[in-house]
């Protein structure tokens, strides 16, 4: 039986685990062995069973802007583990592995680009750096792009993909929710035009600070959109989520946000978007 | 070190001997006496070595002056204030008009409940996006009477439920900092108990924020930590330890301004003692703030927001 296309969304599965090779990526939802450029051209969706693979900030960029657009204004900046943190492993051996496995200095890339020839600086997080964890250098690269957009004055677009705050660096990741927000209400000020885009997972304290406080606010389908994950509900309150709890059909089903895309149109939705924008901020 | 449960056993012992005091008009002055100098003695040698564990658990404290009691030991004329204007009105998250030391303010602050009813009503101080909404509109209402605004943060986090998801726990936090961020008056923040990450920091983006000395303030519990990173829940305690959440640390690191002194043995030891000291560093910070003209105020209080934690970030290697 077809699917109808309101409910497409609850069956949209999102992997974060995919097995990767040079030439080819594994499927974590179905198994299924499938060519990277194949994948590519088919919005890194799986032909087989429909699931959306997580991208990692490259791969985002590069389906949103127009291609050689993408100058890359991440500050050169880096975590020195400022709280000394260790649990089972030391941070600084989390972070040195993080780094080495995305090439990466942290969970968030900067740019300038233009999508269908309209300019944005964007900031995108990168899922595979410690879950996208906002620590306080994630917080400088947010806080750095919306200055950006506001000495430019271009739109900021933020591709969200976040567990939260990043615990090991404590309460100094905790602010970087009002750092963010600081830099956010300058923004406003300027009327420069924020534009939000959730994916899976825009959770935390991410989405309790800057990613709540969008102009416009677009969820990509399948997206997982809340402050506590399922489990800390269950186990606090007893309460059992309903099907399709915190995904982005659900979330424009509560008004929290302005429309679910699915990934493919995603780059249109935004140029439609951007065009109608076109103008803001004036002068 | 001299165990907790040494000194719970003490307490409780005195207590019921005053009861019995009161009760039956025994004379039990001298065996009463002996025994509060022997409770303070094993306090003392309790409280030089705190662990931060030992603080998470002072923070919870049943006896532990909270919410209510508290601002009305702080303040004087308490006159709350209601309801979100959008359909709720939430126990856990409380606020109003005050007076304090001569001047009227807004208070705001985290409730748990005294009564075992009550604590239900106020689900243990996690407040709901009804609470943060109030406690933003309360924050507008002060800007445009130009009252300063304290608050006082006591949560172990916002409440985790799936009405609260469904009607914008995130998005009513978010909106709370960025209208406490954007005020033009003076604001103080005191965490008191536990200051329980995004619940708490919806409260505590102020000019200045003071901490009792046995409070916490986390991005995470230290269960949570102990769950997510190690694995282990019996972990909880070097957790606390790694979380850097006593206000010590925090002194240190740059996040509080003033760490409150607390009676010897914490707060619930003697709330009326605990609230004087509060009263007095608040009337002395918000002196302070009201000295600095309007612009002055704000920008030091964007920089500081703006940078918070940049010490931690350096050059990227190579």
């Amino acid at each position: 039986m077809p699917i109808r296309r309101d409910d497409r969304d609850r069956y949209v599965e999102v992997e974060l685990r995919r097995g990767e090779e040079p030439l080819w990526l594994r499927c974590g939802s179905c198994g299924e062995l499938v060519f990277r450029r194949k994948l590519q051209e088919n919005s890194y969706i799986c032909p087989r069973c429909g699931a959306y693979f997580f991208l990692t900030a490259e791969e985002r960029i590069a389906a949103l802007v127009d291609e050689g657009s993408f100058e890359d204004l991440t500050l050169p900046l880096e975590s020195d583990d400022p709280l000394s943190f260790s649990d089972r492993k030391p941070y600084a051996d989390r972070l040195k592995e993080a780094r080495g496995s995305t090439g990466l200095s942290d969970a968030v890339v900067v740019g300038r680009g233009r999508i269908e020839g309209r300019k944005v600086i964007l900031a995108v997080m990168d899922f595979r750096f410690i879950g996208g964890s906002m620590g306080i250098v994630a917080g400088e690269q947010l806080a750095f792009a919306m200055e950006r957009a506001v000495e430019e004055r271009v739109p900021f677009l933020f591709v969200v993909a976040s567990g939260g705050a990043r615990v090991q660096e404590g309460v100094l990741s905790l602010l970087q929710m009002a750092k963010t927000v600081a830099a956010r209400e300058r923004l406003a000020e300027a009327g420069v035009p924020y534009i939000a885009v959730l994916t899976y997972p825009s959770t935390g304290g991410v989405m309790a600070s800057l990613a709540s406080l969008a102009d416009v606010t677009l969820a990509e389908q399948g997206a997982l959109i809340g402050f506590a994950g399922p489990r800390v509900i269950q186990q606090t309150t007893g309460e059992k989520p309903p099907p399709g709890f915190q995904r982005a059909r659900y979330a424009l089903e509560h008004g929290l946000v302005d429309g679910v895309v699915p990934r493919e149109g995603l780059r249109q939705e935004l140029a439609r978007l951007l065009r109608v924008l076109e103008g803001v901020p004036s002068g | 070190m001299a165990d907790e449960n040494v000194i719970q056993a003490l307490e409780d012992k005195i207590a019921e001997l005053r009861r019995l005091v009161e009760r039956d008009g025994v004379d039990l002055r001298e065996e009463l006496a002996l025994l509060e100098q022997r409770l303070q003695a094993l306090r003392r040698e309790h409280y030089r070595g705190l662990s931060d564990w030992d603080r998470v658990r002072l923070a919870r404290h049943p006896g532990r002056p909270r919410g209510l009691e508290l601002v009305i030991r702080v303040c004087e004329d308490f006159y709350e204030l209601r309801g979100d204007r959008m359909g709720g009105d939430d126990p856990a998250l409380r606020g109003g008009l005050a007076r304090l030391g001569e001047r009227p303010v807004m208070v705001l602050f985290h409730h748990r409940g005294s009564s075992k009813e009550e604590q239900r009503a106020c689900r243990a101080g996690m407040a709901l996006p009804s609470g943060y909404r109030k406690a933003a509109r309360l924050m507008r209402l002060a800007d445009r009477l130009r009252l300063p605004l304290v608050t006082f943060i006591d949560t172990p986090g916002a409440y985790p439920g799936v009405e609260a998801e469904e009607r914008n726990i995130a998005g009513a936090i978010a909106e709370c900092i960025a209208t406490m961020l954007s005020l033009s008056v003076p604001t103080v923040a005191v965490i008191l108990g536990e200051g329980g990450s995004g619940g708490a920091i919806a409260l505590a983006v102020a000019d200045r924020v003071l901490m009792l000395e046995n409070a916490t303030y986390t991005v995470i519990s230290p269960e949570g930590a102990a769950a997510i990173l190690w694995k282990d829940a019996t972990a909880a305690p070097q957790a606390a330890q790694a979380l850097a959440l006593s206000a010590p640390r925090l002194l240190e690191l740059g996040v509080v301004d003033e760490v409150i002194p607390e009676p010897l043995g914490g707060a619930h030891v003697d709330p009326e003692a605990t609230a004087q000291v509060v009263r007095a560093s608040l009337i002395k910070h918000l002196a302070e703030l009201q000295a600095l003209p309007v612009d002055r105020r704000r920008h030091l209080r964007y920089s500081r927001y703006r940078n918070a934690g940049s010490r931690g970030t350096k050059a990227k290697a190579g």
